[in-house]
């Protein structure tokens, strides 16, 4: 919905923290949401106009108009009978599409499982037995055309998930495991938000889903399955610092002895196209950034700050961390 | 008279540096700021008008019009700026700021706009 502006923002935007547009489905889970959506605010404008004529009426209307108001007729009919049969109506409507958007994994489906965390995305890939098949973070690839199952959990308090453009929204509640189904029609990226507050930098806490045609997507996946080639030059002296400066502590990296696990994974950092969980732009001056200071863009973060290393490091930590595609 | 053009003289030497001092022919302020945004400069500076994020690994860039030099290293003029923007390590050896992925006419624009922080 173009002439909608206020719902409608670039990925650039979106990447500047802004919630992604709202009402611009583009897929056939998130067009029943939007369809259910229109209803509801058709539904809204219909009974205020209603309710204004009401009003009208009783202040201003001829008498016969407002003995016809004043009977008990008029509750029974347009207070009880009218809202039970309207909201009974939508209440199945409602139930039976979001069953549409919650059933379990199909075994033609792709499944993502999301862990929420404070504040950023645990991204694993499941192979169809449900093992994890790769592990990423804050990014999610999928095919176009295909259902995708995400199964949603949180490591810490209540996050919710919510990519506007390609399914509903839905809590990521911690001991629990929720389904939820997307697609996507055409190749593009679609931003995500967290949309459950979940402490100071919940605004900041966002993520992208990126849609492939299915020959890219197949690509793209065997490319990252291969092992990353041994960084080199300036790459290997980063690697090398990577692995002093302790953050592998926090971060795993695949292929390397890199396996913490209480910050996002930094195997394919390097292609990722925002940094921070959605916030930043990703080149080689905002990785220096956030490795030197990342509680000065997103405040109380779980990462310490780097500016100790000298620039020449944080350089060379940017360089490695950029070979890890 | 002679009083009045003396103190004009008098005063016209206090006057800024020379207007060209910060000429940009046929660049955009505007395009350069929408470049700052996209590209991410804020990540490590403070740039007045842009209100996240306000980095603090490099140099808060408020007033950055005024400065004499780059980097405390090189001339403050377009040329050298639109040149610095885009490769800084180029011209500032050791520096922590990066290349940053702009063309020579998106360079020029960003210093255009940096050239508004007065
Ligand atoms: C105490 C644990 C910890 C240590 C040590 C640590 N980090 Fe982090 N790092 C995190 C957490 C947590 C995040 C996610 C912050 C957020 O977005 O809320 C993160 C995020 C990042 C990101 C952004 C990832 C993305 O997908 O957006 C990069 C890059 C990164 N860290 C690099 C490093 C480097 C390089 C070091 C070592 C110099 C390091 N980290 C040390 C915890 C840590
Ligand atoms: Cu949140």
């Amino acid at each position: 919905m173009t002439w909608l502006p206020i719902f409608t923002r670039s990925t650039e935007q979106a990447l500047s923290g802004w919630p992604p547009p709202v009402l611009d489905p583009a897929g056939p889970f998130a067009s029943s949401i939007t369809t259910l959506s229109w209803i509801l605010f058709a539904m809204a404008g219909a009974v205020l106009a209603l309710v204004l004529a009401a009003l009208w009426v009783a202040l201003a209307g001829s008498q016969r108009l407002r003995s016809r108001l004043g009977g008990t007729r008029v509750v029974w009919l347009a207070g009880i009978a009218l809202p039970v049969v309207v909201l009974t109506a939508l209440l199945i409507y409602g139930l039976s599409l979001t069953r549409t958007l919650r059933t379990p994994p199909q075994p033609s489906d792709i499944r993502v499982r999301v862990t929420g965390e404070m504040w950023w995305w645990r991204v694993a890939y499941l192979d169809r037995a449900g093992g994890v098949a790769m592990m990423d973070a804050n990014e999610i690839h999928i095919p176009v055309g295909r259902t995708v199952t995400v199964e949603l959990e949180s490591s810490d308090i209540i996050h919710s998930f919510w990519v506007p453009r390609l399914s509903g929204k839905i809590d990521m509640v911690p001991g629990r495991r929720n389904v939820l189904r997307m697609q996507a029609d055409a190749p593009g990226v679609y931003a995500g938000q967290c949309a459950e507050y979940c402490g100071g930098a919940h605004a900041l806490m966002g993520f992208m889903v990126v849609a492939h045609d299915p020959d890219d997507y197949a690509r793209f996946m065997a490319a990252r399955a291969r092992p990353a080639p041994q960084p080199g030059g300036q790459a290997a002296r980063g690697a090398q610092l990577f692995q002093d400066s302790g953050c592998g502590a926090c971060h795993r990296i695949a292929g390397t002895e890199a396996n913490g696990l209480a910050g996002p994974d930094l195997s394919h950092v390097g292609s990722r196209r925002t940094l921070g969980a959605g916030i930043l732009p990703n080149n080689r001056g905002t990785m220096i950034g956030w490795i030197g200071d990342p509680q000065s863009l997103k405040p109380g973060n779980r990462m310490p700050a780097y500016s100790t290393l000298p620039g020449q490091d944080l350089t060379a930590i940017a360089a490695y961390l950029e070979t890890r595609r | 008279m002679r009083i009045g053009i003396t103190l004009i003289l008098l005063l016209g030497g206090c006057k800024p540096p020379p207007e060209g001092r910060a000429a940009m022919p046929g660049a955009d302020v505007q395009r350069g700021r929408a470049l700052v945004q996209r590209t991410g400069c804020a990540a490590c500076h403070v740039i007045p008008g842009i209100r996240w994020p306000q980095g603090r690994l490099g140099p808060d860039l408020t007033h950055f019009a005024r400065q004499g030099m780059i980097a405390g290293r090189v001339p403050n003029r377009p040329d050298m700026l639109a040149a610095f923007v885009r490769n800084a390590p180029a011209l500032v050896s050791g520096t922590t700021m990066p290349a940053m992925p702009l063309n020579e006419g998106e360079a020029r624009d960003v210093a255009a706009y940096l050239y508004t922080l007065d």
